[in-house]
């Protein structure tokens, strides 16, 4: 028997500091039960797990959340990112995260700064993020981080509220002096998911964004990377999610639990690991989670005959699940699957957008929803 | 398609880095993770914002004692792909 091929190490690692967060977007991947503080890691915990990814083979360090800056070690946590030889990316909604602070993290090392933006209009940014006075304040933050000399990239999630100005959201990206924007269609897990109806655009809408974005690649060639997250739900091929499931990178929640990828834990039945009682190299290596579906030996058809099963990898795990009731299932956006109409239809539905109010990320039960202003 | 830079040197949050695991040298950068593979290193360590293109081109075709043309064509095409992915600017 030949040997098995050895277990390629992973790429990054998002390290989700806290589910805290002042914003409360609608569009948020967080999962809908949000952990509290009592049950996060503490500062050596996760600079232990930092050591041990770097040891074997991570790359990168994104430091995310909830919102990170609510934890009042981020320039402790971060430090020890850079200390363990890690690229250290910072995505935040700058919110509580004052100069000083900033200062700080940039003279600690670290490399990367990634701001969310919700909208070009103060007032629609802000109900948005469910935050008065988020979008000036973003603003004065992406300022600082460009006078610090720091890379900076924005991210504009988007959705039906905003998906009529993704070309101004560039340039104010390119106007702000960010060296990368991510124009990520909106991915419908957790409190998204919960959303999907007054989130999804229609498929009009969704095509002319992305036609705009394509001319828009050329103007700013050479000033602004532009990277794209494409809509699942018009889409006929699915997304690599992940890279592969539990393939390039992996995912540790605050309380120390490691996923494939932060909407694993949808996932009835999954086992899973945490930092607080083994070595993050025999979780990636032997986590359960991480095993269920690892490499294509788990693909139903039309998967496991396709050539495309190693390029995409079926998709996403969490949106077969959410949409087919089977994470084992094809992803629906694939027009492959016998459940792709079914995706087509949701996003019909919800483009209809009979609800207009969004249930906001932390502040709603999943029984009641908060009405917003009109449009 | 823009412009190759007087004097190139490597973007805000992009630096040149020895993976260990995988005894290879990458450029790592926002999102971003892309092996430089054979003379890519010399070519991105030297990319710091001092030398020409043109000083770079000599560098190389010295420390490799190969043809000057060569190595400005393999040069000038990584640069051009680099900038237009924003990773080396002016």
């Amino acid at each position: 028997m030949a040997p098995a091929s050895p277990l390629p190490a992973p790429l990054g690692l998002l390290a989700e500091l806290t589910h805290r967060c002042p914003l409360a977007c609608p569009y948020c991947s967080n999962p809908l039960a949000l952990e509290g503080r009592a049950d996060e890691l503490s500062t050596d915990h996760w600079a232990r797990v930092f050591r041990e990814a770097a040891e074997m083979g991570v790359l990168q360090i994104h430091l995310s959340g909830g919102e990170p800056a609510s934890r009042r070690d981020l320039v402790e946590i971060a430090a020890a990112a850079h200390e363990a030889g890690l690229y250290t990316n910072l995505i935040t909604s700058a919110i509580g995260l004052d100069a000083a602070r900033l200062e700080r993290l940039a003279a600690d090392g670290l490399d990367h700064v990634q701001l969310s933006i919700q909208d070009v209009e103060p007032d629609s940014s802000d109900r948005i993020a469910g935050y008065r006075g988020a979008h000036a304040r973003k603003l004065a933050f992406a300022e600082r981080v460009v006078g610090l000399g720091m890379a900076l990239t924005i991210n504009a999630v988007i959705h039906r509220a905003n998906i009529g100005r993704v070309t101004a959201l560039v340039e104010l990206a390119a106007s702000l002096g960010a060296g990368r924007v991510e124009v990520a269609h909106a991915q419908y897990h957790g409190w998204a998911l919960r959303n999907r109806n007054a989130l999804m655009p229609t498929r009009e809408q969704v095509y002319r964004a992305m036609d705009e974005v394509e001319q828009l690649r050329p103007r700013y060639a050479g000033r602004l990377a532009i990277d794209l997250v494409v809509p699942d739900y018009y889409a006929n091929q699915p997304k690599p999610c992940m890279g592969g499931w539990a393939r390039r990178s992996l995912n540790v929640t605050p309380s120390g639990r490691v996923l494939p990828c932060h909407a694993a834990e949808t996932i009835p039945g999954l086992e899973f690991w945490s930092v607080r009682d083994r070595p993050l190299a025999e979780i990636w290596a032997r986590s359960p989670a991480f095993q269920a579906f690892r490499g294509t030996d788990w693909m139903p058809e039309p998967c496991r005959s396709c050539d495309r099963r190693e390029i995409d990898f079926g998709g996403c795990r969490c949106q077969a699940l959410a949409l087919t009731g089977n994470a084992a299932a094809t992803d629906p956006a694939c027009a492959l699957s016998p459940h792709h109409a079914l995706m087509l239809e949701l996003a019909g539905q919800g483009s209809a957008g009979s609800p207009t109010e969004y249930a906001y990320r932390g502040r709603a039960r999943e029984d009641e929803v908060i009405p917003t202003p009109a449009h | 398609m823009a412009d190759l830079p007087e004097r190139p040197r490597l973007a805000p949050g992009v630096r040149l880095h020895f993976d260990k695991t995988r005894s290879a040298w990458v450029l790592l950068g926002p999102e971003r993770v892309i092996e430089a593979e054979g003379p890519a290193p010399e070519i991105l360590r030297r990319c710091d914002g001092s030398r020409t293109t043109g000083q770079i081109v000599d560098e190389l075709a010295a420390l490799y004692t190969a043809d000057r043309s060569v190595i400005e064509g393999d040069v000038n095409d990584m640069l051009a792909d680099l900038v237009a992915k924003r990773l080396v600017v002016a």
